[in-house]
């Protein structure tokens, strides 16, 4: 029987649709045009101009702290989260626990920056980098746990029980069969964590208060402000480190964002 | 009874951390946010004494009224064009060799991970009056030197389209790949036409992953702020812009509030539909995807 060569033909134009813009973003940001309109020839100019914007340099500074912070907590936060979710699913306690996991994913963001921002403004905490890692992990831990749970899932939980009828106590049981097999999920969520970290723009922007800067709030006031071929350049040195993230990721868990939940 | 006590213990040993976290920074702020909107503002950007209706009152004003339905109306047509793109796209997926199916699934996925800020960027210099998109529109006749293709609904729409595509495809071929494409070709066998085989028989075994795409563009959509921001133009704010106002020129904490109470109501709904369907699908595994934006 002859297949429709339809939907093909409609998944190579979303495949276009989504790679065209940023394949001419990168090619612009070799363009000695400062415009963008029409090609002047290759050039570096823009990626050198970079090496002499201390401001980006230093919210990247920045970003990068937070999102390292972010992780660790996050990740211990998320995981005993998906511990508990996991061994005691039956238990009313953890209904309550798993809506209060679930439901920050389904919130839009920009409600939960605004909410945050006003828990802060009552609460009298000043703005700034150490609100922005507060509420950074307070969306992290949601996707972390989530994942994490997807791994707990696929477990065979008969060897820790092996482990502990040998004769292995808690803390052996959890550092050497445990984590060996939870490494791959802790390793995902990690990466996830981290790489939601260093993009998140709406819930930053609103809780950062006026001094405090990181890359997306930085490259925000550029678009905004039109320094146009600077942000090209920037785009794709974070476009490359992003692709690399996502290929060792997947090499780290095999499909794992598409089984995982997240 | 020591290791049921024992086990309680472990329990809550293990509960407390992100419990105790999220209450701290998700719960309490949220109610906040409602609590707030029944305060009035002092002029100075703070909270003034005493409780107030008025905020809730002037958002019945047309002015607002006009906006949440540019709201509601923009994130239908957004999620409506997902929708449209991502079935086929998710059955030409499910459909294809093992081989071609991961690297097809990696071009789906890498989007995902962008930066969110840098896709909406390279829009606005593809949309740009001296960008690409202009240019080959005007050569084919399509438009005039003066047409403006940045700052309009239509550029929001486009580029709420192109952040959220990837999520509605996800959960479409998850369903897609499970689903038995024998059936189809039966009710081919039993002479249904393609494109009726397609309606009767597909879209009703991928209802799960259809209801997952649309709730996961339509409640970010409501929420969207910085698409509307940076393509969109003075006729095309959302609620979401008018919260940012409010917070960041304004200074009007209580209105801030009392709008976010509008978006919290209005995502509600749909909430609580994926919460009875995760229900009645028991415990299956979460599968949720939310994009970044909004």
């Amino acid at each position: 029987m002859k297949r429709s060569r339809f939907p093909l033909l409609i998944m190579g134009l979303v495949l276009l649709f989504f790679y065209l813009p940023i394949i001419i973003l990168v090619i612009n940001s070799f363009n000695a045009s400062r415009f963008g309109s029409g090609w002047q020839g290759f050039s570096l100019i823009w990626y050198r101009r970079l090496l002499h914007e201390p401001e980006i340099w230093a919210a990247a500074r920045n970003t990068l702290v937070i999102a390292v912070l972010v992780t660790i907590v996050s990740l211990i936060l998320g995981t005993t989260s998906a511990l508990a979710l996991h061994r005691f699913a039956k238990s009313r306690l953890q209904r309550v626990h798993y809506t209060l996991i679930y439901t920050p994913l389904v919130v839009p963001e920009i409600l939960m920056g605004i909410s945050l921002l006003m828990g802060f403004v009552a609460a009298g905490v000043g703005l700034g980098l150490f609100t922005i890692f507060l509420a950074h992990v307070t969306f992290c831990i949601s996707y972390v746990a989530l994942v994490v749970l997807g791994r707990l899932q696929d477990f065979d939980f008969s060897v820790v029980e092996a482990a502990q009828d040998l004769g292995a106590g808690w803390w052996a049981t959890a550092r050497k069969v445990l984590l060996p097999m939870l490494a791959p999920g802790l390793a995902a969520g990690g990466l996830l964590a981290f790489t939601l970290s260093v993009d998140d723009f709406v819930i930053t922007f609103f809780v950062a208060g006026p001094g405090a800067t990181t890359l997306p709030i930085r490259v925000y006031s550029m678009i905004k402000h039109g320094a146009t071929p600077l942000i090209n350049a920037l785009s794709t040195i974070l476009l490359v480190l992003t692709f690399t993230i996502v290929l060792v990721s997947q090499r780290l868990s095999r499909s794992n964002i598409l089984e995982g939940g997240v | 009874m020591k290791t049921l006590r024992r086990k309680s213990l472990q329990e809550w040993l293990l509960t407390a951390p992100s419990f105790l976290w999220l209450a701290a920074f998700f719960l309490l702020p949220t109610l906040l946010v409602f609590f707030l909107a029944f305060r009035p503002a002092d002029p100075y950007g703070g909270i003034g004494p005493g409780w107030t209706l008025n905020t809730l009152k002037a958002l019945g004003h047309s002015y607002y009224l006009d906006i949440a339905w540019r709201t509601l109306w923009v994130s239908l047509l957004t999620t409506a064009f997902c929708v449209l793109l991502a079935v086929p796209t998710g059955y030409a997926l499910a459909r294809a060799s093992e081989k071609r199916r991961r690297l097809l699934l990696m071009l789906v996925i890498v989007p995902f991970w962008t930066s969110f800020l840098i896709r909406i960027f390279a829009w606005k210099s593809l949309l740009h009056p001296e960008g690409l998109i202009k240019h080959v529109l005007i050569a084919v006749g399509l438009a005039d030197p003066q047409t403006s293709l940045l700052y309009n609904t239509g550029a929001v729409v486009l580029v709420m389209v192109y952040t959220f595509l990837p999520f509605s495809i996800l959960p479409i071929y998850a369903a897609a790949e499970k689903f038995d494409f024998r059936l189809v070709e039966a009710a081919r066998d039993l002479g249904a036409r393609p494109f009726a085989a397609f309606l009767k028989v597909f879209l009703p075994g991928i209802r799960s992953g259809l209801v997952t795409a649309i709730l996961v563009v339509f409640i970010p959509a409501l929420g969207s702020y910085v698409i509307p921001d940076i393509v969109g133009g003075p006729r095309s704010e959302m609620i979401g812009n008018k919260i940012a106002q409010r917070v960041f020129v304004d200074r009007n904490l209580p209105h801030a509030s009392a709008l976010s109470v509008v978006l919290i109501l209005a995502v509600l709904a749909p909430l609580l539909a994926i919460l009875v369907l995760q229900r009645k699908k028991d415990k299956e595994k979460p599968r949720v995807i939310v994009p970044e934006d909004a």
